[in-house]
C-alpha cells in the first residue's frame, strides 16, 4: 500500500467535511462579522441527532442508506432550529455591540450547547451501528496502490453537491444576492426592501443545516460520536477558514480540503520524520532500542491534531487575510 | 392629502439636535428641492424619513404615520432613497444590484422590461451590466444609484446629494435625467448643495439651516429672493 496516495484519499474525506463546517464560519462572518464559535458545537448536534435515528432504525432492517439519510433529515431541521435560536437569543441583541461582545457570547453559546447535549446524549462515547458493510475500492498498480471505501465516496459525493448547491444559492438566486448585498451594506439592504434580519437568520439556518450533514457524515466516518466532538472540529474547520480567507466561500472550500490533506499527510509521515533511529550514530544507547523497534518515533499519527493549529498559526503569522482574502483591515 | 408630511420632526445623535422640528410637505407629482449649507440637517431628514435615522414627530406618508417604522417596511410602502455617497453594493454587477432595487417585486416580466428602461436612460451601464459596481466611476455609481432606485417604482424617491463629488458634465447627464423622470410624474424630494441646479430642476423649495426651515415657497421665488442668492448661489 503506498501511504502517499491512501493519505491523499483520506485527506480529502475529512477535508471535504472540514470544507462543508469551514462554509458555515465562513458565511456568517461574511454577512455579520462574526466568529460563531458555536458553530462545531452544532455540527455535534447534528451527529447525535442522526444518531439517535439510526440507531432507532437500525434494528429494522432497512438499507443503510435509507437509515443514515432518515439520521441526516432529522438531524438538518433540527439543527436549523438550533442556529436560529442561537442568532435570534444570543448574537441578535449584540448586533451593535462591540465586536468583543458576541465573541464572548459566542464561546457561551457553544458550552452551553454542549452542555445541553450531555444532558441528553449522556459523557458516553455513542458508537455507529455496524450496518454499512464497507467496501473498499482498489487503484493504482501494485506497488503504489490505494484504496478509497464507499463511505469515503459518499461523503466526497455530498460534500461536493452540498457545496454546489451552495454557491447556486448565493450567486444565482434572490436570496444569494440579499446575502450577499446584506453582508456589503446592510443599511443600503434594508432601503431595498431587505429585511436584513431575516436575511442573517437565513445565513445561520443554512450554514447549521449544512454542518448538520457534516456533523452525520463525519460520526458515520469515524464510527462515533461524543458530546465533545464538535470543540477539535469546529477549531479545524475554524482554521481551515482562515487559512482560505474568512468570508471567501470559495476560499473555505480550499482551506477545508488543504486542511484535510496537511493532516492526513501530516498523520501518515509524522512517524518518518521523528524517528531518533538515525541518531544512534552519535548516542550509544539508541542503537539498542531501534534494533528492538525500529519505529521508535517522537510523535505518532495521533499528534495528527496538531496541523489545524500550526496552520492557524503560520497563516495568523504570514498572511492574515488567507489565502483567497482580500484584505482583513480592522476586521477581529 | 399630501404624499409625504412632516411635523415637528426632530432627530438626535446622541446629545446633539441634528434637525429641530421640521415642518415639510410633498403632494403628489412634484419635485420638491431641500436646499442649505453643510450640516444644516438635509441629509439627517432623509435618513429620518427612511428610517435609517430614529426620528420624534410625525412623519406621514399617505396619512400614516411612519416614524419609527424598520427602512425595509418603508421600503415596502413605496419610498426609494438614492442615498449619500452612492452606496451602490461594490462586489455586485450592475445587473446584481438592479436586481436588489426590484427585490420586493414578483412581476419579472415588468422587471425586464424596467431593467432596459433604466439602460435607456443610462447607455452606459448597459455597456458594464456584467461589472462589478465597485470597479466603476463615481458618475457612472450616481447612475446605477439612481437606476437601482428607478427598478423598485417608487411613489416617493428621495435623492441625496446626486451631484456630490461628479464631474459637471455627469452632474448635467444626472440633472437632465432627474428632469426627465420628474416629467413622467415620479414624485420626488431632492436634497442638493447645488443649490441653483437644484431650484431651477424643482417646483418648490425648502431652506434649512441649522436644523431648522427658514425659507420655504416656490422654487423660481427662490431663485429671485435676494436672501436666497446671497446665501446660496453665490451672489
Amino acid at each position: 500500500m503506498d501511504t502517499f496516495l491512501q493519505q491523499i484519499v483520506n485527506g480529502l474525506t475529512v477535508g471535504s467535511v472540514y470544507a462543508v463546517v469551514a462554509l458555515g464560519y465562513t458565511m456568517v462572518y461574511g454577512i455579520v462579522q462574526l466568529i460563531n464559535f458555536a458553530h462545531g458545537e452544532v455540527v455535534m448536534i447534528g451527529c447525535m441527532v442522526a444518531f439517535s435515528v439510526i440507531l432507532a432504525l437500525a434494528p429494522t432492517g432497512l438499507p443503510p442508506f435509507i437509515i443514515v439519510g432518515a439520521g441526516i433529515a432529522v438531524a438538518v431541521p433540527a439543527c436549523m432550529v438550533v442556529g436560529y435560536a442561537v442568532e435570534r437569543v444570543a448574537y441578535r441583541p449584540l448586533r451593535n455591540a462591540p465586536r468583543l461582545a458576541p465573541l464572548i457570547t459566542a464561546i457561551g453559546i457553544s458550552i452551553v450547547l454542549q452542555h445541553l447535549a450531555l444532558l441528553v446524549w449522556s459523557r458516553n462515547f455513542i458508537a455507529f451501528p455496524q450496518i454499512i458493510e464497507l467496501k473498499l475500492f482498489h487503484f493504482g498498480s501494485s506497488d503504489t496502490s490505494a484504496s478509497i471505501s464507499n463511505i469515503q465516496v459518499a461523503i466526497i459525493l455530498t460534500s461536493v453537491a452540498m457545496m454546489a448547491g451552495l454557491l447556486w444559492l448565493v450567486y444565482r438566486t434572490r436570496l444569494g444576492i440579499a446575502m450577499r448585498a446584506t453582508s456589503q451594506n446592510p443599511q443600503v439592504a434594508g432601503l431595498m426592501g431587505i429585511d436584513v434580519n431575516r436575511v442573517i437568520s437565513s445565513t445561520f439556518v443554512i450554514g447549521a443545516g449544512l454542518g448538520a450533514v457534516a456533523g452525520a457524515m463525519v460520526g458515520t466516518y469515524y464510527g462515533i460520536a461524543h458530546y465533545q466532538m464538535g470543540f477539535l472540529l469546529g477549531l479545524k474547520a475554524f482554521s481551515a477558514a482562515v487559512l482560505g480567507g474568512i468570508g471567501n466561500l470559495g476560499g473555505a472550500v480550499l482551506g477545508g480540503i488543504l486542511m484535510g490533506l496537511i493532516e492526513s499527510l501530516g498523520a501518515g509521515y509524522v512517524g518518518d520524520f521523528t524517528n531518533v533511529c538515525f541518531l544512534d550514530k552519535f548516542l550509544p544507547g539508541f542503537g539498542e532500542v531501534c534494533a528492538a523497534s525500529p519505529e521508535s518515533s517522537l510523535f505518532g499519527s495521533n499528534y495528527k491534531d496538531v496541523y489545524a493549529f500550526i496552520v492557524l498559526i503560520l497563516v495568523l503569522v504570514f498572511r492574515p487575510s488567507g489565502l483567497l482574502g482580500e484584505r482583513v483591515g480592522d476586521r477581529a | 392629502m399630501s404624499l409625504l408630511k412632516l411635523e415637528k420632526v426632530e432627530v438626535h445623535y446622541g446629545g446633539i439636535r441634528a434637525v429641530k422640528g421640521i415642518d415639510l410637505t410633498v403632494e403628489k407629482g412634484e419635485l420638491v428641492c431641500l436646499i442649505g449649507a453643510n450640516g444644516a440637517g438635509k441629509t439627517t431628514t432623509l435618513r429620518a424619513i427612511t428610517g435609517l435615522a430614529h426620528a420624534t414627530g410625525r412623519i406621514e406618508y399617505e396619512g400614516e404615520q411612519i416614524a419609527g417604522k424598520k427602512s425595509h417596511e418603508i421600503a415596502r410602502l413605496g419610498l426609494a432613497l438614492v442615498p449619500e455617497g452612492r452606496g451602490v453594493f461594490p462586489q455586485l454587477t450592475i445587473d446584481e444590484n438592479l436586481a436588489m432595487g426590484a427585490y420586493m417585486r414578483r412581476d419579472a416580466p415588468a422587471v425586464a422590461h424596467d431593467v432596459e428602461r433604466v439602460f435607456s436612460l443610462f447607455p452606459r451601464l448597459k455597456e458594464r451590466r456584467g461589472q462589478t459596481a465597485g470597479t466603476m466611476s463615481g458618475g457612472e455609481q450616481q447612475m446605477l444609484a439612481i437606476g437601482r432606485a428607478l427598478m423598485s417604482r417608487p411613489r416617493l424617491l428621495l435623492l441625496d446629494e446626486p451631484s456630490m463629488g461628479l464631474a459637471p458634465i455627469m452632474v448635467e447627464k444626472i440633472f437632465e435625467v432627474i428632469r426627465l423622470i420628474a416629467a413622467e410624474g415620479v414624485t420626488m424630494l431632492l436634497v442638493e448643495q447645488n443649490a441653483k441646479l437644484a431650484l431651477e430642476a424643482s417646483h418648490r423649495a425648502y431652506v434649512l439651516e441649522s436644523g431648522l426651515v427658514t425659507i420655504s415657497g416656490e422654487a423660481s421665488k427662490l431663485l429671485g429672493d435676494p436672501q436666497v442668492r446671497s446665501a446660496y448661489l453665490g451672489e
